[in-house]
């Protein structure tokens, strides 16, 4: 039962990547003129040879891009299941695969580190606002709520570097400072890569810690009033144990439900917010592929983006059907 | 339907529609009321920009490059005047750099003139130079000072408002009419064609949209007109609001669709877009324009990221993200930091505001449940 539960869902996560591929590579395919044309560009400007429209024909046969989209399609994506052949970056005039290798880790550390901070501080957040509702606490928790959406992330890294800049003399932006930027991996550059997480971790949750928080809140107010709740007071169980066995294992599940939606969100501001703070991963080179027309590059980071989100989406729903057997059933 | 031997408070209270109910019941929300009046003065503010711009968002001053705030007052160290007016700006040169930097002169005062004339402008269709402030003899004033072309950035906030909430309201326009289409397929029809609908709209719903649709953007060509670009814009925006609102519509089309008075209405010979139009609409457009109100902040963010890192609207055009865009530079908003805090501070209010109506809208959504 569990294992056809996991291979349904295993079957749907496939189907969801092939789609997604299908667009990745349809937004890839939308700038004017194709890869041929840009590389003839870039190869001749300056120069003064002249280009015909021959010589931009033969690059494109030697390049193989005068087969029909779909062929083009299948080679890409085929390329990419096979070979891991992402293509071949245009600014950066190396195989995306190596860009990808290098920069891949900081993006990984970013959007785990801030998934896991959202829920170690949401859940806690989120319970005492439930037990003590009404209280300023409370509202507090609700006022933030409001400021999480309103302050987008890239403005609040925006004005967290005005003020650090301003009154002290924090070296934000980039993932190290300059002398351990190409020095091998010693404690203290452990330690130094740990404090230039801190903004970008601050900006990328907040807005998520306030969001949860206010699930984690509406949930857990209905559960406390179930006469379970009572009956185990009645019991004597200790209120540790009361609020952590009964009401907050059901208030968990529309977070848990939601990491797919936790990981696309923080994604969807990660690229601004490491153009803001100048953090060399990922999301900054996806902005930066698409001012440049990169379109390999953009194409191989939006798939990779999309196959994280999606199977974390693939994860969320087998912890979900692990913490919550009934949910199967539907 | 009022008969006349009522009172006539009674017949008041009878013959009240649907929406002044809501009005009556949203009037109550204090916060609720309080958001509707920021955003309506804001829209005007937009609305009027022409009129309350004292000076051209476009035009460059070059005394004045990166100019401190110039608040309007009433008195300085030579005592009271009725009229208000602004200290003047003076130039000096960095001693090590020799940038210009510009600094009050509290010795020079810059009266205040109230209806006089400046640039012009059309508003309505009519030509018109008139403005509500302008410096004493044309001179520009700049009330949250200059930016580094020394364009005064109180005008181009006015403009930007403008932009930002028209682009907003488009931008949703947009995405309602898309998710009317497709979530109103969808849940009339149902079967097979509701079920490929849905995995779609989930599909697209898993995907970090913001990062897709700024390939779409990236892929305009840059010769593009500016209207052209506001356009396209507004169509990218309705691309990331439909999802959620296709879904809310398709779920109140099932829960309505087998309701008595639609079979009767189809036993009655009406057509489907009768139905659709006269009988489905109506019964849920309040909850959808709820949805609506909602989905706004996420528009106005999106636009405003987009052009924040130039994916999005293009200079001359403005917008909060455009104005952001000197905000970019650090050294820049040390020494300015309103470049940062003035549109920053128009999109904390904008959102807030949104968010807030919505929630007293959701509340007087219902007025005929008796509340507390």
């Amino acid at each position: 039962m569990m294992l056809r539960f996991i291979l349904q869902r295993f079957i749907g996560m496939v189907i969801t990547l092939f789609i997604v591929s299908i667009l990745v590579f349809i937004i890839m395919q939308l700038p004017p003129g194709d890869f041929a044309d840009r590389y003839a560009f870039r190869k001749f400007s300056g120069g003064s040879v002249n280009i015909t429209q021959q010589d931009i024909e033969n690059i494109r046969k030697q390049l193989g891009l005068d087969k029909p989209q779909w062929q083009l399609y299948l080679d890409w994506i085929g390329g990419i299941v096979t070979r891991l052949d992402f293509g071949t970056s245009f600014a950066y005039q190396t195989p995306v695969i190596r860009i990808i290798k290098k920069h891949l880790g900081y993006t990984l550390i970013l959007i785990f580190g801030s998934l896991l901070l959202v829920y170690l501080i949401a859940i806690p957040l989120g319970m005492l606002a439930a037990l003590k509702r009404g209280s300023f606490f409370d509202y507090f928790i609700s006022l933030t709520g409001y400021a999480g959406l309103a302050i987008p992330p890239f403005l609040f890294a925006l004005i967290l570097l005005y003020f650090l800049s301003k009154y002290t003399d924090f070296s934000i932006g980039g993932f190290f400072s300059d002398q351990f930027r190409d020095a091998p991996w010693t404690w203290a550059k452990l330690l130094d890569l740990g404090k230039h997480l801190i903004v970008p971790l601050i900006v990328l949750t907040w807005p998520n810690i306030a969001l949860q928080a206010q699930t984690i809140r509406a949930t857990m107010s209905d559960e406390i009033n179930r006469p379970y709740v009572t009956a185990a007071i009645a019991r004597g169980v200790p209120w540790w144990k009361l609020w952590l066995k009964y009401p907050l294992r059901l208030a968990i599940n529309p977070v848990i439900g939601t990491i797919g939606f936790d990981v696309n969100r923080i994604f969807s501001d990660l690229p601004i917010v490491a153009i803001v703070l100048n953090l060399p991963e990922l999301g900054q080179f996806l902005i930066n592929a698409y001012l440049d027309l990169d379109m390999y590059l953009a194409g191989a980071i939006l798939l990779i983006l999309c196959f994280i989100i999606v199977f974390m989406n693939f994860v969320s729903d087998v912890l979900l059907a692990c913490l919550d057997p009934r949910i199967k059933l539907e | 339907m009022a008969k006349k031997n009522k009172p006539i408070d009674a017949q008041k209270i009878h013959t009240t529609t649907y929406w002044k109910l809501v009005w009556i019941h949203f009037k109550k929300h204090k916060a609720g009321k309080f958001g509707f009046y920021t955003l309506l003065f804001m829209a005007l503010c937009g609305i009027f920009a022409d009129f309350l711009a004292p000076v051209h968002p476009q035009a460059r001053d070059s005394l004045a490059i990166l100019a401190p705030a110039q608040l309007p007052h009433f008195f300085d160290s030579k005592g009271f005047s009725l009229r208000p007016f602004v200290y003047g700006i003076k130039t000096k040169r960095d001693p090590i750099t020799l940038r210009p930097i510009a600094t009050l002169d509290k010795s020079k005062r810059v009266y205040l003139q109230f209806f006089s004339h400046g640039f012009k402008y059309t508003l309505l269709g009519i030509p018109l130079d008139v403005h509500l402030i302008t410096g004493e003899n044309g001179q520009k004033i700049h009330f949250l000072g200059t930016d580094e072309f020394g364009r005064d950035l109180f005008s181009r906030l006015l403009y930007a408002t403008k932009t930002s909430l028209s682009i907003g309201v488009l931008g949703v326009l947009t995405a309602f009419v898309l998710a009317l289409i497709i979530g109103g397929i969808s849940g009339y029809f149902g079967g097979i064609i509701d079920y490929l609908i849905q995995r779609f709209t989930e599909i697209i719903r898993v995907i970090p949209v913001i990062p897709l649709y700024m390939g779409l953007a990236a892929a305009f060509p840059k010769d593009w007109s500016s209207s052209k670009i506001y356009f396209a814009i507004t169509i990218i925006l309705g691309l990331i609001g439909w999802p959620t609102l296709s879904r809310r519509i398709r779920s109140q089309f099932l829960s309505l669709k087998n309701e008595d008075y639609v079979l009767a209405a189809t036993v009655a010979g009406a057509s489907s877009y009768r139905i659709i139009s006269r009988h489905l609409l109506p019964s849920f457009i309040s909850y959808i324009i709820i949805d609506l109100v909602i989905s706004f902040p996420y528009m106005i963010l999106s636009e405003t990221a987009l052009s924040f890192i130039g994916l999005g609207l293009r200079p001359p055009v403005l917008s909060w993200g455009v104005l952001l865009q000197s905000a970019q530079r650090i050294e820049v908003i040390v020494h300015s930091p309103l470049l940062l805090f003035a549109p920053a501070f128009c999109i904390f209010v904008a959102i807030l505001s949104f968010v807030i109506i919505g929630d007293a809208l959701r509340d007087a959504a219902d007025p005929y449940k008796t509340h507390y």
